[in-house]
C-alpha cells in the first residue's frame, strides 16, 4: 500500500497533470485542410507548405521575419482620445477595445517600427486584422502619420502592410476623417521624395483601400488577398447577380491594373529590399547571411533582445 | 403636392384638412371657413415647430434624404451664372452622378462640382441616385486640376448615399479613384469649400469634402456608414437604424462640435424642402463668405491650412 500510495500514484498523477499540452500546436490550413505544425508554420511565415495558402500573420511576427536578424524598434504612436463619441452598440466601445487588447496582446490595430531590411534602413507599419478587424480609427490614423513623419525625419522609405475591414464605426465620423488624415501622411512622403510601398494583405477593404492603401508608389499584394472598396456581399445585394470566381482577389486586381505585383510572402522580403534599394539608387543588397545589425539604441523592445540567439560580433572584414 | 415624411404624418393630416376647407370655400361662397382654416394653419405651424425643434438623428437622416430637398442641380441653377458643364474623365465615360463645370458665383469664376441625385424616377436612374462610379471621381480630379491651373476656387456640393457598390465600379478601381480625389483635394493651391447639402455618405463624400472649409446644412448628415448599414453590422439587425443613427453622431450639430463641420447653415422651419429659395440663398451667402475669407491666403497657406484642419481632427470629443 505504501509503495502504491507513495510512489505509483504520484507517478501516475504526474503523468497526466504535469504535462499540460500547449494549445494551438497544430493549425488547419483553410485552403487545403492540411494540419500544420506551429514551428513549421512560423518558419514558413504562416504560408501553407502544401498549397501555399497565405494565413494571417501578426504584425509582430511579420516584423521579426522582415527585419534583419529580427531586430526592430517600435515607433511610438501618440495616443488618441479613447472614446470620443461615447459609442455604444450592443456593447460599449471601451469594452470591445479591452476584449481586443486581451485577445491579441496588442494595444491597437497597427504596429510601427524602424529597422533595416537587407541593410536598408526603413520604417514599416503593419495593420493587425485580428484586432477589431484591423479597423481604421484614430489610432491607426495617428500610427500612419507617425510612421510617415518618422520616415521623413530619418529620410527612409515607408513600407506599409495593410489589412482591414475598413473604418472603425465606433469612432463614427472621426474614423472617416482618417481617410484625409492618412492621405496627408502619404503627401508628406511624396514631398520628401521617399518611396512609399504598400503591401496589401488579406483582406484590405472599405475606407482603407480608398485612402492610403491605394496611394502607394508601388502596390504589391499577397496571393489570394481580398482587396476592394465595397465587399462582395454588398455588391451581390446591389446588382442581384453572382460575382465571378476570384472577383476582387489580388490576381483579379492585378489583371485589372490596380496592382503592380502579386508576390508570395516568402519572396516578399527580397523583393522589398530590391525595390527600395533601386528606388533609392543604392547598390544591390549583399545576398547571403549578413552579420546581425546593431540593435537600434534605446527604443529596442526588450522582448526582441531576449529571443535572439547570441551571435558572434559582426566581423568588419566581412562587410562589402 | 408636398411629400411628407413618415414622422410628419399628423402634420400632413392637419395641413390636408386646411387645404380641403379652402378648396370648399372656393367652390361655395355661402360658408365662411377662413377662420377654421386659419385655426388649422396655426395648429399645423405649432406642430411643425414642435416636430423640428429637436429632430432625432434618424429623423434628420430622413429629412436629409427628402425627395423635395434642393439638389446639386437646383443650387447650380439658382446660385451660379454662365454654368458650363464639363464632362468626362477622358478615360472611360462620363458619370452622371457627378456634375461639374465652370460657373460664376457673383462675378467670380469658379469650378463647381457636386453629386446629383435626380428628382424623379427617370433622372434618378440617369443619375444613379447620386452614387458615383470611378469615372465620377476621375472627372472631379480633372476639373480640380483645371481649377488649379487657372487659379479658380473650387466649390463642391456633397449629396450622396455613398460611392456605387457595383461590379464594374470595383473593376475600374473605385477605391483608387476615391483615394486620388481626396489626395487631389489636399494638393489644391486654390480655395476649396464644401457644403454638405443632404447626405454625406462615407468615402464617396470624403473624396469631395476634404476642403478648407466644410459647411453643413442644418438637417444634413455626414457619416462613415449609413445608419442601416451600421445597424446590420453592429446590431445584426437593420431595423435598429434609430439606435445606430444616435450612436454615430452624424448630425451637423454634433459634427460642428467635433470640428468636422466649420459652420452650420440654418434651414427654414420644417427643412430645406419647405422653402427652397431661402435655403439656396443661405447656401449662396455661406459660399461667398467662405471663398472671400480664403482668397486672402497664398497657395501654400491654403494647402497648409487644409492639412492642419484634418491633422488636428479628433482632439475634440463630445460630452457624454
Amino acid at each position: 500500500m505504501n509503495w502504491i500510495s507513495n510512489y505509483v500514484r504520484p507517478r501516475i498523477n504526474s503523468l497526466f497533470s504535469r504535462r499540460e499540452m500547449p494549445e494551438n500546436l497544430w493549425s488547419k490550413c483553410e485552403g487545403c485542410g492540411t494540419m500544420l505544425f506551429h514551428r513549421e508554420l512560423t518558419d514558413n511565415l504562416h504560408v501553407c507548405s502544401n498549397c501555399s495558402h497565405h494565413m494571417p500573420i501578426s504584425p509582430r511576427k511579420r516584423f521579426h521575419a522582415l527585419f534583419d536578424g529580427g531586430v526592430f524598434a517600435e515607433v511610438p504612436v501618440p495616443a488618441p482620445n479613447a472614446d470620443p463619441l461615447h459609442f455604444r452598440d450592443q456593447k460599449k466601445y471601451p469594452d470591445r477595445m479591452r476584449a481586443a487588447q486581451k485577445a491579441t496582446g496588442e494595444k491597437e490595430a497597427m504596429l510601427v517600427a524602424e529597422g533595416e531590411i537587407g541593410r536598408t534602413p526603413i520604417v514599416a507599419a503593419a495593420q493587425d486584422f485580428s484586432f477589431m478587424g484591423g479597423s481604421m480609427g484614430m489610432y491607426v490614423g495617428n500610427a500612419i502619420i507617425a510612421a510617415a513623419q518618422r520616415a521623413v525625419k530619418l529620410k527612409r522609405p515607408l513600407i506599409l502592410f495593410s489589412a482591414a475591414g475598413g473604418a472603425r464605426m465606433q469612432e463614427g465620423i472621426l474614423s472617416l476623417m482618417q481617410m484625409p488624415r492618412t492621405t496627408v501622411a502619404v503627401e508628406m512622403l511624396r514631398e520628401a521624395d521617399l518611396p512609399y510601398i504598400v503591401v496589401l494583405t488579406h483582406p484590405t477593404t472599405g475606407g482603407v483601400t480608398a485612402s492610403y492603401a491605394m496611394l502607394g508608389d508601388v502596390h504589391i499584394a499577397e496571393p489570394g488577398a481580398l482587396i476592394c472598396f465595397a465587399g462582395p456581399r454588398v455588391i451581390e445585394q446591389t446588382i442581384r447577380e453572382k460575382l465571378p470566381e476570384g472577383f476582387q482577389r489580388a490576381e483579379y486586381l492585378l489583371d485589372h491594373g490596380m496592382l503592380d505585383r502579386v508576390t508570395d510572402r516568402r519572396a516578399l522580403r527580397d523583393e522589398l529590399i530590391s525595390i527600395t534599394r533601386m528606388l533609392l539608387g543604392e547598390p544591390p543588397a549583399v545576398s547571403g547571411d549578413l552579420p546581425k545589425p546593431e540593435a537600434p539604441a534605446a527604443e529596442a523592445p526588450k522582448a526582441d533582445a531576449k529571443e535572439r540567439k547570441p551571435k558572434p560580433q559582426p566581423d568588419k572584414s566581412a562587410e562589402p | 403636392m408636398q411629400n411628407y415624411l413618415e414622422f410628419e404624418k399628423p402634420l400632413a393630416e392637419i395641413e390636408g384638412k386646411a387645404e380641403e376647407l379652402r378648396a370648399m370655400a372656393r367652390t361655395s361662397e355661402e360658408t365662411d371657413v377662413s377662420k377654421e382654416a386659419e385655426a388649422l394653419d396655426r395648429k399645423a405651424a405649432d406642430m411643425l415647430r414642435d416636430l423640428y425643434k429637436d429632430l432625432s438623428p434618424w429623423r434628420k437622416c430622413q429629412v436629409a434624404r427628402h425627395p423635395d430637398r434642393p439638389h446639386c442641380k437646383d443650387y447650380i441653377d439658382a446660385l451660379f451664372t454662365e454654368y458650363t458643364p464639363l464632362a468626362g474623365d477622358r478615360n472611360f465615360a462620363d458619370d452622371h452622378a457627378v456634375m461639374g463645370g465652370l460657373a460664376r458665383l457673383g462675378d467670380r469664376p469658379v469650378m463647381v462640382i457636386g453629386h446629383e441625385k435626380g428628382h424623379d424616377t427617370k433622372t434618378r436612374i440617369e443619375r444613379n441616385f447620386g452614387m458615383a462610379r470611378p469615372e465620377g471621381y476621375r472627372k472631379a480630379i480633372r476639373l480640380m486640376d483645371l481649377a488649379q491651373r487657372f487659379k479658380l476656387p473650387v466649390v463642391t456640393l456633397v449629396d450622396t448615399p455613398g460611392a456605387y457598390p457595383g461590379k464594374g465600379a470595383e473593376e475600374r478601381g473605385q477605391s483608387e479613384a476615391i483615394a486620388r480625389s481626396t489626395q487631389k483635394c489636399l494638393q489644391l493651391g486654390v480655395p476649396l469649400v464644401t457644403v454638405i447639402i443632404g447626405e454625406g455618405g462615407s468615402g464617396g463624400a470624403v473624396a469631395f469634402a476634404t476642403a478648407n472649409r466644410v459647411a453643413m446644412l442644418e438637417h444634413s448628415v455626414y457619416s462613415v456608414i449609413s445608419p442601416e448599414g451600421c445597424a446590420s453590422i453592429l446590431w445584426k439587425d437593420a431595423d435598429k437604424m434609430r439606435e445606430a443613427a444616435e450612436a454615430l453622431r452624424l448630425t451637423a450639430q454634433d459634427l460642428a462640435k467635433l470640428g468636422v463641420a466649420d459652420r452650420v447653415i440654418p434651414e427654414p422651419l420644417g427643412g430645406a424642402q419647405r422653402d427652397r429659395h431661402a435655403t439656396v440663398a443661405a447656401v449662396g451667402k455661406a459660399l461667398a463668405e467662405m471663398i472671400v475669407e480664403l482668397e486672402k491666403k497664398t497657395p501654400e497657406q491654403l494647402v497648409d491650412d487644409r492639412r492642419k484642419k484634418f491633422l488636428d481632427l479628433g482632439s475634440k470629443g463630445l460630452a457624454a
